[in-house]
């Protein structure tokens, strides 16, 4: 899933100190499960501000509303009929979402509540670590199924650098060696023979390298 | 044992503190309460093992929020005292009933009277 963190509220008050009606938009799916955009931050978010500026002796609306989604179409429609009472959102989906409804609502300004982190898994709840850069071209078949592109420090595709230290990354010793995962996993599944495969030079063109990237699939289009 | 304590503290039971949310904490000084404050079992002695120590979190979290948004965190608090500690309580009761005393009312609520 798309991992997020909250922004802390003083952020999110600087952003929209000039306006007056306020829709405070959730979305049901990555930022609920990480904790930072779903129903629940909605309601505490909203409540934090709605006191905040009445106690700035000012009479602001803050409204609230979770989607499903705010990376489809079809979601984002369930609110146009509202839209026109608001002079801005602050949008708590990841920046997919806040953009998705800027580029629909374009009359209207879109604030971002979150920022948006990385790909990665709910190790336990409260922490949640990277695990995939959407690098376009997926290497896991031959690195036992651990990512070196998103999990290395230095991306490196074949095999650490020298500062890797009894399974810890040089540049921080709480963060693992992506490379000693690998090796260690490659050899429980009796496959260190992929160790010894040369990973050729890998085209960067399909990650950010190559500018904004699309996916066409004519296939499914309507 | 009869003991005194302010009239003015509402109670509202939970099965635990653990059911207690941050969203419930923050919606009660909306509707204008000028402080808050929960009580819940020694730290060890949770039924359900870690409800306090997450109402206690929650609480954190409050504080941090009303702090952020100028209300002053010390409106909200959170206690831990056994069952058979009934004067605790009471002291508890009175303690938070003036330093809220102390701090005034709810700021808001004076702003929704100004605004009316
Ligand atoms: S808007 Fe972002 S957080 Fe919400 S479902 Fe889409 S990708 Fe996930
Ligand atoms: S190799 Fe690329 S696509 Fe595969 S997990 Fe790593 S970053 Fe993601
Ligand atoms: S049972 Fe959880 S705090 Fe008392």
């Amino acid at each position: 899933m798309i991992v997020a963190d909250k922004k802390p509220i003083e952020e999110i008050i600087e952003e929209i100190k000039e306006h007056e009606k306020i829709l405070i938009l959730g979305c049901n799916e990555c930022v609920t499960v990480c904790e930072a955009g779903g129903k629940k931050e909605v309601g505490v978010l909203a409540s934090a501000l709605r006191m905040y500026f009445l106690n700035q002796g000012r009479n602001v609306t803050i409204d609230e509303v979770t989607l499903e989604r705010q990376c489809d179409h079809e979601y984002l429609e369930e609110i146009r009929d509202r839209m026109d009472q608001y002079d801005a959102v602050v949008s708590i989906a990841c920046g997919v979402g806040v953009q998705f409804m800027a580029e629909k609502y374009h009359d209207t300004p879109v604030y971002p509540g979150v920022n948006t982190c990385f790909l990665g898994v709910t190790e336990k709840r409260g922490l949640w670590t990277e695990r995939c850069q959407a690098c376009g071209q997926c290497i896991l078949a031959s690195t036992g199924g651990i990512c070196p592109v998103s999990r290395c420090a230095k991306r490196l595709l074949n095999g650490p650098c020298g500062g890797s230290v009894r399974g810890s990354c040089e540049i921080n010793k709480d963060i693992d060696c992506a490379w000693q995962l690998i090796i260690d996993r490659l050899k429980a599944l009796d496959r260190l023979d992929d160790y010894e495969k040369i990973c050729a030079l890998k085209d960067w063109s399909f990650d950010r390298a190559g500018g904004p990237r699309k996916v066409v699939r004519e296939d499914v289009q309507e | 044992m009869r003991l005194q304590y302010p009239t003015d503290i509402k109670i509202i039971l939970l099965p635990c503190t653990g059911k207690l949310d941050v969203l419930h904490i923050l919606h009660a000084f909306e509707k204008g309460a000028d402080g808050v404050y929960a009580v819940g079992c020694m730290e060890g002695d949770c039924h359900y093992n870690s409800g306090n120590l997450r109402a206690r979190k929650r609480v954190e979290q409050a504080r941090h929020i009303l702090d952020v948004i100028g209300m002053g965190g010390e409106r909200v608090q959170m206690y831990n005292l056994s069952s058979s500690e009934g004067p605790r309580f009471a002291q508890i009761a009175v303690e938070m009933d003036e330093r809220i005393r102390n701090l005034g009312p709810n700021p808001i609520k004076r702003a929704k009277h100004r605004a009316a």
